[in-house]
Order: structure tokens, then C-alpha cells, then sequence
């Protein structure tokens, strides 16, 4: 499988359309053609290039039995017997994924003390939760969580398992999935199911503008991670549903890493849980007319935040970042001042209930996803905004 | 002690974008760059080496012909010998077919006790490449090491960010560690060491070189998941633009803020 490259096809001319083509600089030619490593397989020569020149020839590839497969589940993630809310919201998404193939929703549990948190997974939706209870669970431990995922895995079968994208979710999937041999995508913003319980899964790729609709047609289970904040999680209900007590067995547990301490990390700025965001961008001109966006932010109660290069230039801590590389946040409110809206940034923010833009330029892309788009200079009406709320607020 | 670094060539900028006419990805002129989270875990590799004394740090990548200049820069800031895995069956591999290839790479240099991989890549952002090819390899990992309090010739402690709480734990050697971003302020190339250094240090192994490749887990081939199709963001509809002088726009965003009961 893979790039055929018909060469009695290919003259100067045509290699030189095929290496202007390529968008990875991948393609050269010395007489005959050469695709380097430096190929990503977006296939652009096959589809734009000179009908014939480069093929893309497809092996068939042996596909697992899916219909063995059977479920969506959710890895809980928990500590000191509190359920993560990411878990809970990927429930809520698990539930309509399971609803277009007639699958259950499983959970998975792993920890100490579980019986409220299982309970808690049934009321969000779980129509079965698989427990692994035991004291060596207490705390993450690479090994025994990786193994007790696994045997969970190969027991239940789900044809696609949902994992939290926190930094235990992202320690864990790749390792469960590595051992599987499975698929995984990482961060995924949408997820959709087909009737065939292939998993459709959406992220931004190529760190770019640009979206990758991701399938794992031929294996099973098919991994996914997702962040906080990018599915909204379901009603609590009264709890439906069965817990499976699993068994956790000493080979389960076996591995070459002590825990040695846990401390609890000081409360700190979080700006994922704020219902209220006032976030700035480098149409801010200077570090002290941050105090500009700050003096909106106290008016609304609200959390200021900001853009990558607001925090490489050293104006911001790095926990006040949205984006990619940020954190996302889903806010009530979001306004953002002098923001031009890059596709990493909007990731972060894109399902925030309200979107407010201030920005100068019509064309920013901010106003693609801004559901009121003010075009303005924010050193105008800025000020303006706040004067008008001190005056009716003395009043 | 034998440290293993595992690093990326990014693009020098993120700009990559769809021709919305042609449908065509436009090129990314620029070249590219280390991935500057992997920074951290050379810097990392660096002071071990200085902690221990006797240590040999060695980088090694996976990717095309152009990276060996980001390898070359690890020379230049410390690293005494560095590989590159490049050959075309590795391309469109996704995590899986990543971490395999990155495997048969880390077999191929020999004996190891410690690889140190970035927390991501500025490219991808998955994170998920250096845990998978800890499982690859056998080995446990941490992810998010935000610091490396003791190594011996058996085991590491090391700490580690979990979001909600920060873990201390004895790890046995063998393992990875991802570092976390400002774990450590990196050094920068030396001078000295790149007149020191040769344009070909880098030694470059295709996939003949690597003995038992299995070209069913490589590239394309090797990879479960694949991409369906790439489009650009969809634009969200339904919104309204406020045009006008400063005091009509603020007046208008005064009454949106009043009216949805944020004031």
C-alpha cells in the first residue's frame, strides 16, 4: 500500500508541477522522481497532480471482527474518590455515540473506595460500571492502572473507549492503546459514530488551520482522548444500571514504580471553571494596558485570560493561556479584546456559550465563531464600556 | 549510564493552511525548527550527565532528510551522538506506527537506561508518542516530570504533575520520562562545540539498516487510524456585527452585557 510513482508519466515539467505541489517539500526530481521521507501522505499529487503521475494503490487490510466489539465506554478518572468532570461529560457524549449503533455505555473505575463514585457514573448516564477496588489502586501507578485497563478492555470488549485528555488520561490511553495495538486520537473537538461503530473522530491537525476528520476503520477498540470542557455533561438521573465488581488480582498489580508522596497542589488560577472570561490578544499594545482588560474583567466578576504570545512575551502566568497548548475553557460569557482568533486559540474557547469579538480587523477569523463581532478599536471603546458601567452602577 | 533523547523537527511556524479555492494545503516556506519543548528534556539529559559523571547522551529522531539540522543543533548544545530513522515507508505513520518506528530506532542504538522524550510536540500537541513507545519498548514511563530528584544505578525518583496533585516516585531503570515544559531553562548551542562539530555527525539509518523492521507496523501501512478527509474550521453562524464609532460600540456591547444579565 502506499505512493506509486509512474515515471515513464513524469517529465521536467510535470515533476516540477508535482514539487511545487507538495505541501511538505517531500517531492525532487534528478531525472526520475523521488517522494521522501519527508511525506505525509496527504495524497495532494495523486488528487492535483498529473492524472496518472502518482497512484495511490490500497491494499486491502484484514479487518477485525467489530461485531465483537460491542459498547463505548468511558475510562473514570478519580481521585481520592471524586470523579473527574471530564468523565462525566464524556458520558454524556458516550450516551449519544451509543445511541446511533444501539450500544451500551460502560465506565471503568479504577481506585480505592469506589462504591459512591460508581454510583455517581450510573446517575450520569452508565448503563454498566466496571470496578477495580483496591488499596494499591489509591494512588496512579503506571503498571497495575495499564494492566487493570487492559483486562477491562479484553473482558468488555467496547468497540471505543473516551478518556479525559488530563495528565493521567494521556499518561494512560497511549499505553493501553500501544498494548492493544489500537488506534488513538488525541484531543479529539467532535466526535460522531457511524452506523458501521466506526468512531469519527475531529481535530485540528498539522498545528494549522486546518481540521482532520480521523477514522480507525479496520481495528478495534478505537481510543480517543478528549480535554475538559469540550462536551457538556448529561442530567444526573436516578441511578440505571448494574456495577461489575472485577476482580484484582496481584499479577494485576505488579510493576517497578513506588509511590513515594502525593501532595494536594496549592489552590492556583484556573481559568477552565471561570463562567465569566474577559481574554486579551496582542492587539493589546503594551503590558500595562492589560489593567484596561482588567478593569472589565472586575466589572463582570470575571477571570482574565489570554493568547499564546501574550504569555511567551512574559505579560501573562502560562495557566491564563486559552488554546491548544492552553487550557479550554467553556464559559458562560467569553469577550475577547484585540484577538484575531488563530485555529489553536479558537480550539479553546469555540464552545464557549457566548462569544463576544472586539476586534480591528473585519476579516479576523474571530468573527468566524463570535456570536456578536464588534469591528473596533478596543483603546476606544474599551473605556468608553467601562465609563458607561461606572456611571449607571452609581446611579 | 546510557540517556536516550528522543526529539522532533517542527515547523518553523504553524501557518499551514487550505487554499479555500484549490483545496490545496499551502506550503509552509519556512524551515524548520527542534520542537522547543524537547529542549527540556535535553536539558534534563545535560545536567544527569553533569550529576552523574559517567553518562552518554544520545538523540535520535525519526523523520525526513532536513532534520538532521535539529539533530546537528543537539550536538551543538551537548548531546556526544545523534541518529535519524528516515526512510519513506515511515510516512503518514500516526502514534502507533510513530512509536514503533521510534522503537526499532532506540533497539538499534544498543543498551539504555533512561529515555527523555518532550511533553509534546508543537506540531501534532497529541503527547501521546513517547508513552506509547514506552509500552512499545516494555518500560514504565512518567509523563509531565517536572523534576528529576535523584538517579542511581537501579532506579530515578522523579515528580511529576497529575493536574490536582503532584507525585514523587521510585521508578526502576529502564523508563521514560516526558518533561515537562519549564522543568529547567535550556542551554544554548555552543559555539565552540559547532566549530568542533562535522556537517555529517549525525548518523542516518534507513530502514534497511534496521534489522526485523516489520513493514506492516511502518508509515501508512502500520498506522490504525487514519485521516478521511481535512477541511478547514467551519464558521459558526448565526452572528452579528457591530459596526461604528467607539461610543455607538460601546453603548451597543453595554446593552448586549446588561441585557444577558452580566452586569
Amino acid at each position: 500500500m502506499g505512493l506509486v510513482i509512474h515515471q515513464e508519466k513524469i517529465d521536467a515539467a510535470a515533476a516540477a508541477k508535482l514539487a511545487a505541489l507538495c505541501p511538505f517539500g517531500a517531492i525532487s526530481y534528478d531525472g526520475t522522481l523521488q517522494i521522501g521521507a519527508a511525506c505525509k501522505m496527504c495524497r495532494l499529487c495523486v488528487k492535483k497532480g498529473p492524472e496518472g503521475a502518482v497512484t495511490f494503490e490500497e491494499e486491502t487490510k484484514p479487518v477485525c471482527r467489530k461485531e465483537e466489539w460491542n459498547g463505548v465506554a468511558v475510562f473514570a478518572e478519580q481521585h481520592g474518590g471524586s470523579v473527574h468532570p471530564v468523565s462525566l461529560e464524556l458520558l454524556g457524549k458516550a450516551r449519544e455515540l451509543a445511541a446511533v449503533t444501539g450500544h451500551p455505555v460502560l465506565a471503568v473505575l479504577i481506585g480505592h473506595r469506589m462504591e459512591k463514585a460508581a454510583e455517581e457514573l450510573l446517575r450520569y448516564g452508565a448503563d454498566r460500571v466496571y470496578v477495580y477496588d483496591d488499596p494499591a489502586c489509591a494512588d496512579f501507578l503506571i503498571s497495575p492502572y495499564a494492566n487493570l485497563f487492559e483486562d477491562f478492555l479484553k473482558k468488555a470488549k467496547p468497540s471505543s473507549v473516551l478518556v479525559g485528555a488530563t495528565a493521567l488520561g494521556r499518561s494512560l490511553a497511549p499505553k493501553a492503546a500501544a498494548r492493544m495495538r489500537a488506534g488513538l486520537t488525541a484531543d479529539c473537538t467532535r466526535l460522531e459514530m457511524k452506523e458501521n461503530t466506526d468512531l469519527v473522530q475531529i481535530r485540528p491537525a498539522f498545528g494549522g488551520n486546518i481540521m482532520a476528520q480521523i477514522v480507525t476503520p479496520n481495528t478495534r477498540p478505537q481510543f480517543c482522548t478528549v480535554r475538559y470542557k469540550i462536551f457538556s455533561a448529561p442530567e444526573r438521573r436516578e441511578p440505571r444500571g448494574e456495577i461489575v465488581r472485577m476482580a484484582v488480582t496481584e499479577d494485576l498489580l505488579r510493576g517497578g514504580t513506588e509511590v513515594l508522596k502525593v501532595i494536594r497542589k496549592p489552590e492556583e488560577i484556573d481559568i477552565s471553571d471561570a463562567e465569566v472570561i474577559v481574554a486579551v490578544g496582542r492587539g493589546l499594545k503594551t503590558k500595562e494596558d492589560v489593567r484596561l482588560a482588567a478593569a472589565l474583567a472586575e466589572k463582570l466578576g470575571a477571570q482574565i485570560a489570554c493568547t499564546r504570545p501574550l504569555v511567551e512575551a512574559g505579560w501573562f502566568d502560562p495557566r491564563r493561556q486559552i488554546g491548544l497548548s492552553g487550557r479550554t475553557v467553556k464559559p458562560k460569557l467569553i469577550i475577547t479584546l484585540g484577538i484575531s482568533g488563530s485555529v489553536q486559540f479558537a480550539a479553546g474557547m469555540r464552545n464557549s456559550d457566548r462569544i463576544i469579538a472586539v476586534n480591528r480587523d473585519p476579516h479576523a477569523p474571530i468573527f468566524d465563531i463570535a456570536h456578536e463581532g464588534f469591528t473596533g478599536d478596543l483603546y476606544e471603546v474599551l473605556p468608553l464600556l467601562i465609563r458607561r458601567i461606572e456611571e449607571t452602577s452609581h446611579v | 549510564m546510557d540517556i536516550i533523547v528522543c526529539v522532533k523537527q517542527v515547523p518553523g511556524t504553524s501557518h499551514v493552511e487550505v487554499d479555500p479555492v484549490t483545496g490545496v494545503l499551502k506550503r509552509d516556506g519556512a524551515a524548520g525548527k527542534l520542537n522547543p519543548y524537547d529542549l527540556f528534556a535535553l536539558e534534563t539529559a545535560f545536567r544527569l550527565k553533569e550529576r552523574i559523571g559517567q553518562a552518554r547522551v544520545r538523540t535520535l529522531s525519526m523523520g525526513p532528510g532536513q532534520a538532521v539540522s535539529s539533530l546537528l543543533e543537539t550536538l551543538y548544545m551537548g548531546a556526544d551522538e545523534a541518529y535519524l530513522l528516515s526512510d519513506r515507508v515511515f510516512a503518514g505513520a500516526d502514534v502507533q506506527a510513530t512509536s514503533y518506528a521510534l522503537k526499532c530506532g532506540v533497539e538499534k542504538l544498543g543498551k539504555f537506561d533512561l529515555i527523555l522524550c518532550g511533553k509534546q510536540t508543537t506540531d501534532g500537541d497529541t503527547a501521546q508518542v513517547g508513552p506509547e513507545l514506552a509500552e512499545q519498548l516494555g518500560i514504565e514511563h512518567a509523563s509531565n516530570v517536572l523534576s528529576v530528584d535523584e538517579i542511581c544505578e537501579d532506579s530515578v525518583t522523579v515528580t511529576m504533575n497529575l493536574d490536582q496533585v503532584i507525585q514523587t516516585q521510585r521508578m526502576k531503570l529502564p523508563c521514560l520520562l516526558t518533561i515537562e515544559k519549564d522543568a529547567c531553562t535550556p542551554r544554548l548551542p555552543s559555539f565552540r562545540r559547532k566549530f568542533a562539530t562535522k556537517e555529517d555527525a549525525v548518523t542516518v539509518f534507513t530502514a534497511a539498516d534496521v534489522p526485523d523492521l516489520d513493514l506492516s507496523r511502518c508509515g501508512l501501512k502500520g498506522s490504525p487510524t487514519q485521516v478521511e478527509r481535512i477541511f478547514p474550521p467551519e464558521k459558526g453562524g448565526g452572528r452579528e456585527m457591530h459596526e461604528g464609532d467607539g461610543e455607538q460600540l460601546a453603548d451597543e456591547l453595554y446593552g448586549i452585557l446588561r441585557s444577558g444579565k452580566f452586569l
